[in-house]
């Protein structure tokens, strides 16, 4: 469906992409942070591309899934409204340098989902313009969406004291 | 000897009252609001009871009904609504969740609002069917005539101590 997207992103980056695929319909594309930025540009700006809907951002971690590679993948889905063509981006990063730049100053609706991705997972975006927790206070300690967070650790605001009553 | 059975059959008058006068604040924050909403229509009617008023202002109220899941994040909000309703005061856990934070054992719900405020009547069920939380009301209306709320209890102890501390000091 969106194949002749890819086909141009190979044309135009070549070896500067990490990998591609197209599978049941769904082009993904993978890139390094440091590229991620002038291929946004392209997909947003070029009047073939045309990619002026942020569909969604978030992060998957890898822990366990696979023994190589590295462990966190931000993933960014974007949708054209005119060209009706969509396209995937994975930015693999490695556990010890969770940063990539922010793609918020290209597509303003990303701008709570790179909080969120923040919030959840510790990614950092450098350029966003306000990157804070979201959902959570910040009190918070940790990133509670990463597969190593125990489940029942919690972090309460407020506790009753059982001693007056 | 004669003034204490007067007051206490006094307060047993009052709780009669209260039982049948309930103001209500509902703290609903999910799912079971949708069950909330049904007792309170006239097909279930918590009217029957006295309870019927929702009050949304909790210094105009004298139970509270937590109804749904409450996340540590909404924690301080929930005791200060707490705080601020008059005394005597009653609260009920609508649903698991707000039981015992229900099939969340995750870092953000809280494992049972008794975690934060003192809980009189704790309703089952994801969500309660409206004739548990009937109920529930009818076992809050036992409680209260019987002076046994645990805010009743508190106010009870309290003036006990005073009374002793009175007797001690004359
Ligand atoms: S007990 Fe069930 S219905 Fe009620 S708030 Fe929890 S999940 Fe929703």
């Amino acid at each position: 469906m969106s194949q002749a997207v890819l086909a141009a992103l190979k044309s135009k980056f070549g070896d500067a992409l990490l990998a591609t695929s197209s599978n049941y319909g769904d082009e993904c594309v993978t890139v390094a942070a440091a590229k991620l930025i002038e291929v946004a540009t392209f997909l947003r700006d070029d009047p073939k591309m045309a990619f002026d809907s942020p569909v969604f951002l978030s992060c998957i971690d890898r822990l366990g899934l696979s023994e190589s590679g590295p462990r966190f993948e931000v993933v960014i889905q974007l949708r054209s409204l005119s060209l009706r063509h969509r396209i995937r981006i994975k930015v693999p990063l490695e556990e010890n340098k969770l940063k990539l730049p922010s793609v918020s100053a290209l597509w303003a609706g990303f701008n709570w989902l790179e909080r969120e991705t923040y919030d959840m997972y510790g990614v950092e975006f450098e350029g966003h313009p306000d990157l804070r927790r979201i959902y959570l206070y910040d009190e918070f300690k940790g990133f509670p969406l990463r597969k190593d967070y125990p489940k029942d650790r919690r972090h309460p605001l407020v506790r009753r004291e059982w001693s007056d009553e | 000897m004669g003034l204490e059975v007067t007051t206490s059959k006094l307060e047993d008058l009052v709780n009669w009252g209260r039982k049948f006068s309930f103001f209500t604040y509902p703290f609903i924050t999910a799912c079971c609001g949708m069950e909330f909403m049904s007792v309170a229509a006239p097909k279930y009617d918590i009217a029957r009871f006295g309870a019927e008023f929702p009050r949304f202002s909790p210094r105009q109220s004298d139970l509270m009904m937590v109804v749904g899941t409450v996340t540590e994040k909404q924690g301080p909000a929930l005791k200060r609504v707490y705080d601020q309703l008059a005394e005597p005061k009653w609260v009920i856990a609508f649903g698991v969740c707000a039981s015992t934070g229900g099939f969340y054992q995750n870092y953000t719900a809280v494992p049972g609002i008794d975690q934060i405020i003192p809980v009189d009547v704790y309703i089952p069920g994801c969500p309660p069917r409206p004739e548990q939380v009937l109920d529930g009301i009818m076992l809050l209306q036992k409680k209260v005539a019987e002076g046994r709320g645990i805010n009743q209890l508190r106010a009870r102890r309290e003036k006990l101590e005073r009374h002793r501390l009175e007797q001690e000091g004359a």
